[in-house]
This record gives C-alpha cells, structure tokens and sequence, in this order.
C-alpha cells in the first residue's frame, strides 16, 4: 500500500462485520490498531488514503440515522471508495419491494460493500447469506451495532490506555440497545468488567449469561465505576410503559453533576447519543470535563475505516488465486 | 371384490394393544381380517421389515384454501400429508374467509372429495372471522361436516366467550382446540424469551404465556365441563398443568408439534426464518418435559403443525415473515430422529400418537386402528431407508422448511385410503 503505511490485513480474514460476538480478542485488538492507525496518520496531514479506490460502498439505511451514516460515508470516502447511499423514505420500499430485493438490486450496479442499517436483528446476516457482497452491520434492531461497541472501547482505551480491570457501566436501556450488546461482547473480551444499570423493566431476562453484573442503582455503583456509558432512553422502541415518566426515570439514571461528583474523580462519561439532555445526562455533563461524547464522534470515523478496510482486504485475499503473489 | 393383502409386515394397532409380525388382509375397502392368510387375492404386497400400521392423522393441518393459494391448496395439502403418511388431516379454519359458517365448511369437504387423496375433516371457527368477539354458527358448522372449533393461531383473548364456546360446543358434542398464548405476552416476539432472545436482541415469547393460558382454559373446563384440546403445547409447565387435570378426569387433551423435539431456541442463532414457530422452540428443559409428557399418556398427539407459506413470505426480514413450517412429509424421519432413535418412545407408543390419540381428539369412530370392519386406512412404515429432505421435491406447495439437506431414516413407503393404495413411494424418485 503506497504511502500509507498501513498494515497488509493479513491476519483479518472476516468479509463481513455483523456483530462483536463473533470476534476474538485478537481480532478487536486489530481494528482498534488499524483505527488508531487512521488516526495517526489522519493527524499527519494524510486525510485521504487510496486503499479503497475503485470500490462502492453502499450505505443502506433502513432506519433514520445522522451519524453513523455521516460517519460511514466519511470514512469511505477518506479511503477514496465511491460511496451511494439508500435510504427507505420514498424508495421502492415504499412501493413495496421487499428488503432482499433492494439489496440485490444495488448490488447489481456495483456496489461491492454494503453497510446496513435495519431496524430488524438479525438483517445485515439475511443479506450476507443472499450477497455476494461484503456486509458491515451499522445496527440490526436490538441485536449489535458492533462499529458504535467498537469506537466506545477505542475512545476508553485511548483514555485509559487499557481496557484490562477496567469497570465499565452501561446505564440505560438495555433491553432495547444494540450498543448495549455490542459493548458487552467488546468490552468482556478485552478484560473490561461490564454493570449493566437500569429500571428492571429494561433489563433483558438472562442478560447475566453474558457476563455482566446487573444494578438497578446508578448511585451504588457509581463509587466503583471507571466510565459510565449513558445509553439512549428509546422511546420509538418501546411498545409498552417500562418505567413511569421521564421525570422518575431522570431522578434515578440521569447522570447529573452531583452524580459526577460523586463518582471515581477521573471517570469518564460516554453517550452514543443522540443523546437527550436531561433525561440520561444532564447539561454540564454532557459538556463538563469528563465528557468524551465528542472523542467518540471524531473516533467512530477511524473506526468505520478500520472495518471497512480489513473486510475488503480480506474478500481481495479470498480473491487471490491460491499460490499467486498477492 | 377387490382384495389386498400386505404380508409379512409389522403390525402395530396401539388402539387394540397388538405390535405382531403378521398379514392384514384389505378386502372391498374394509379391514377384513389379520393373521396369516392363505389364498388367492388380486394383489399381494411383501411387507417384510416394514411396518404396517393404522393410516396416521393429524389435528390440525393449515390447508390454506380458499383465499391463500399461492401458499398450499387442498389438493397440494393432501397430496403432501399422503406422502407422509397421512390417511386423515383435521383443516384449520384461518383460510380467507373463514370457515366460520356452513357453507366454507362444505367447501373444505368438497375440495377435498375433489383432491381425492386423503380424508380432510374440518375444523369449524370458534369466532366469527376469528375476531374472537362473537360465536361463529357452530351448530351448523357441525352439520356441515365440522369436527371440532378453533380459532386457529389466533388465541381466544376473552374468558367469557372461550366460556360461552365451550358451553355451547358441548351441544353438539364438540371439543374446543386452542391455541394457548397470552396475547398481550407474545406480542411482536419472534422467538422463545431466555438467554438466546437476549443475546440475538430478539423479542422473546415467555413461557409464562403459554402457561396462563393452559391455566385459564383448564380453569374454564373445570367449570363448563367442556372439552378442550390444547394445540401445540410446548413448555414445561403447561405439560405439568394438563397432567394434574387429566388427574382430575378433566376434558383436557394436547398435541404437540414434532419439530418441537429437534430443535430448542439456539437454532434461531442462524436467524434462518424457519425457525420461526408458534409456539416457538424452548429450551431443552422444556423439551425433555414435553418427553416426558408423550412418555407418561399427558400429551395424547404429534402433530406436524403444517404450515405452509410461500417463499416470498418466508423471504424478509425475520419480525416480518410468518410463524410456521411445513411438516407433513417429514414426520416420520423427524419422529424417529428425535424419538424412537434416542429411546424416548416405542414404536407402538409412538404410532399410539398418531392414530388413535389424534382419532380419540377428533372422535372419529373406526379411524386410528386396524380393527376388522374399519375402512382400511393403512399406512405402511419403512423405518430403516435413508434419505435426504430436499424441499423441492414436496408435494406441498411451499418449501418453508429447516430441514433442507437433512440425511435422515424413515418414511411411508405406502398408504391406503378405504381399501385403495394412494401413494407408493416406490413410485416417486426421492
């Protein structure tokens, strides 16, 4: 690779991105260096790299999103990928063809990598068994949005230096959150121990299988916790009243400056966001110093290229003939 | 007079407790006599190593005509049940309309007349359009040929009218099929809740639904003295409540599915849309309870739970694709897979479940046994002959099916219907 300076990808064998759960240790580690990598030489000046050029990633959104598109796109096109993007408003979707259809008729004009986003868990693997081509998962319902798990543990490690012994708490909305299982799988493989806190009624049944602890009180936890990850109250998920108002819900989970103050003095707050000012997180929080919420926006942009890259180094070695040099 | 003899096969009749190595002698449709034979007929089939045993039946089969075409009809839903083994089929009333009136009920039977395959009994709605607000014309679904009444998939939400149901079905000596799960428990799930649901970020169908609802309706055949029959059931605690009732001489009976006992939730890891059933796969402490319950008499049936849906249904996204898998004519291999190879039931038991357990259900009179005078429905059972479950060569119209590929043992080599041989598999290239 001319100029870059990047790695060759060897190791990275997966053409598809659809979960953390899959992952090894190893292979987190990798996309968190090659991110780092990105970032390293995105500071250098390098803020265009030709690794991907001459390949279409195609963003499909099946569900309103701002910046994890914003951020694929970005990070396409700084590897010089020709990006399209689709998303369901007022496309044949609406006229009633069905996902799959959708997905192969894009693929049939080129696009050779597909990020997805669909409100259903499980969508990004249905397509990655009916395409030929490479699928990143950029959120399937509650299932995985493994790219925002990824540049959540890539902003703690940056902080920290290590995730090892770290204690992690995932406040929130668990039941409804992809982040939440994303996080869960990244952050216990990399030796991070994860609390998940929250209304018992967004607590998924079982969640302790996964190797959590569970807490339904922000305060009990709060002097044992090195980062707090505020994840979002969704409102458009929820079928049925899991916790009584806003205003209860705020008084028991939001993180308010007096929660701050009375948390481990260097901990550190983290949102995926779209984040709703005061109700998980208040204000001087969101802005106060020991807020990373921006960190991970700059952050999720190395890591988008990071899985972009590796996956589609991986489908060019799958395609070199066997015994050819590469 | 036409005569047929199937000699040497393995003759098993849970009904008259017979399991003997002999001759079934079919003369002018009917059961003429057992044991060995002697003399001249116009066709004599060697059954040896095969076993010969009362036509199977199946409770509740979604025929999916009229209205869903393009999904099964009665002449692809016979022919499917046929080749696996099927004398008798109950058809479940959720077709479009509703067999909720006399006239869709006589229809059933004249499509089946039509298909000219195997026997098609059909179940009557409970509810107008399954809508499950007010009773459906049950005394004249009965006498249009209606067996029993069930609002299909769609669970009976009011106590009241499952009260009513049960009160006035009892009039016409029918029982009440249903399909128990708490709606408001279920709703928008797509799997089994537990470890799996959460991992996978799918929503569960606790077990808790299904046990309510055996609660409520042996609760409500306590006091009405009616007769219900739970379809499908599938979790531990439901098999425990249908036992203490049977103890009680309740009306209680239940099937349950035959997939049931091959799959648990983990198979949804895949997030392949055929392995999404109603009642969904459980865990496997739920599974071996559901054993248990064949094995001491509390479940009295197996049932394919057939259903059948068209590819591009089956084709989306999995919260959009409908429950259900199609399953007539992979009963047999599933059956011994999961049953008999493992040692959980005897043969006899096993073919118990699908002859005179389901005509016991159904209260069909001469059906579910080889007794002599009764229509000769027979179905002959090669248990050994391996295969490989290849969809497209089912004769049910849809392929929605988990078991693509499959090398199993085991299938109806051939089945009688009143005394004439409808399917051969010799005859068929698998």
């Amino acid at each position: 690779m001319p100029n870059t300076g990047l790695q060759d990808g060897a190791r990275w064998t997966r053409k598809h991105l659809l979960g953390l759960e899959d992952l090894s240790a190893e292979e987190l580690t990798q996309i968190l260096d090659q991110a780092a990598e990105f970032k390293r030489l995105n500071a250098l000046g390098e803020t265009k790299l030709s690794a991907l050029a001459g390949v279409t990633v195609g963003n499909l959104f099946f569900e309103p999103s701002t910046r994890t598109k914003t951020s694929f796109s970005l990070a396409a096109k700084r590897l010089s990928a020709d990006t399209v993007d689709f998303t369901s408003a007022g496309s044949s979707l609406s006229k009633g063809e069905t996902f799959l259809d959708t997905a192969r008729n894009i693929e049939a004009m080129g696009v050779t990598q597909m990020v997805v986003r669909h409100s259903t868990s499980g969508a990004p693997h249905l397509l990655s068994k009916n395409l030929s081509a490479s699928v990143i998962n950029a959120g399937d319902g509650t299932h995985e949005h493994p790219t925002q798990g990824l540049l959540d543990i890539f902003t703690i490690r940056e902080q920290r230096g290590s995730l090892d012994g770290l204690t992690v708490a995932l406040v929130g909305d668990i039941l409804h959150s992809r982040v939440a299982r994303s996080n869960i799988w990244g952050l216990t493989k990399l030796g991070a121990r994860v609390i998940v806190c929250g209304p018992a009624t967004l607590i998924p049944p079982h969640i302790e299988d996964l190797g959590v602890e569970v807490s339904y009180s922000l305060d009990a936890i709060l002097d044992r916790t090195d980062c707090v990850n505020l994840l979002r109250i969704q409102a458009e998920r929820q079928r049925s009243a899991f916790f009584p108002s806003i205003y209860e819900y705020a008084h028991f989970f939001a993180m308010n400056g007096e929660r701050v103050r009375r948390a481990k003095p260097d901990v550190l707050i983290l949102a995926p966001g779209p984040i709703n000012r005061g109700v998980e997180l208040t204000p001087d929080v969101a802005d106060g110093p020991q807020s990373a919420i921006l960190d991970q926006v700059t952050n999720g942009v190395y890591i988008r290229m990071a899985c972009l890259y590796l996956c589609q180094m991986a489908v060019r070695q799958s395609k070199t003939p066997a015994g050819a040099t590469p | 007079m036409t005569t047929l003899l199937l000699r040497n096969g393995r003759l098993i009749d849970p009904a008259r407790k017979i399991d003997t190595v002999t001759d079934v002698f079919i003369r002018d449709g009917k059961i003429a006599s057992l044991g060995d034979f002697q003399g001249t007929v116009d066709e004599t089939i060697d059954c040896t190593r095969l076993i010969v045993c009362p036509g199977l039946i199946d409770t509740h089969v979604a025929i999916r005509d009229p209205g869903f075409e393009g999904d099964e009809t009665t002449a692809t839903a016979t022919a499917a049940a046929l080749a696996g083994g099927f004398t008798s089929i109950a058809s479940l009333p959720d077709t479009a309309p509703v067999v909720d009136n006399r006239a869709a009920a006589e229809y059933v039977v004249l499509q089946a007349a039509r298909a000219g395959n195997c026997r098609v009994y059909p179940l009557g709605a409970v509810t107008r359009n399954h809508a499950g607000q007010e009773l459906a014309d049950l005394g004249q679904l009965a006498d249009g040929g209606a067996v029993a009444f069930t609002d299909a998939k769609h669970p009976i939400a009011s106590a009241e009218i499952l009260r009513r149901a049960l009160e006035y079905a009892g009039m016409f000596g029918r029982p009440i099929f249903t399909h128990p799960q708490d709606p408001t428990l279920t709703a928008g799930g797509v799997m089994h809740e537990g470890h799996y649901s959460t991992r996978l970020g799918l929503r569960g169908m606790p077990a808790a639904a299904e046990d309510i609802m055996v609660s409520r309706d042996i609760a409500l055949a306590q006091l009405t003295r009616g007769r219900i029959h739970l379809m499908s059931i599938s979790t531990q605690n439901a098999v425990e409540q249908v036992r203490r009732a049977k103890q009680q001489k309740l009306h209680i009976t239940a099937d349950v599915a035959a997939h049931q006992f091959l799959f648990t939730d983990a198979a949804l890891e895949s997030y392949d849309s055929n392995y999404k059933v109603e009642p969904p796969f459980r865990s496997q402490q739920h599974v071996q309870a559901l054993i248990d319950g064949l094995h001491d008499g509390t479940i009295d049936a197996i049932s394919a739970d057939h259903q059948p849906w068209a590819r591009e249904k089956k084709d989306r996204e999995i919260d959009q694709v409908p429950f259900g898998i199609v399953g007539l004519e992979t009963l047999i291999p599933v059956c011994i897979e999961a049953l008999i190879v493992p040692g959980h039931l005897t043969w006899p038991k096993l073919i118990a479940k699908l002859t005179s357990g389901p005509a016991g259900i159904l209260s069909l009179e001469g059906r579910g046994t080889l007794a002599a005078g009764v229509d000769a429905d027979v179905t002959v059972i090669d248990p050994e002959i391996a295969w490989t479950i290849d969809p497209e060569k089912f004769r049910s119209k849809s392929r929605n099916t988990p078991l693509a590929g499959r090398q199993v043992r085991g299938r109806a080599q051939l089945v009688i219907v009143g005394g004439e041989v409808r399917f051969r598999a010799d005859a068929v290239a698998y």
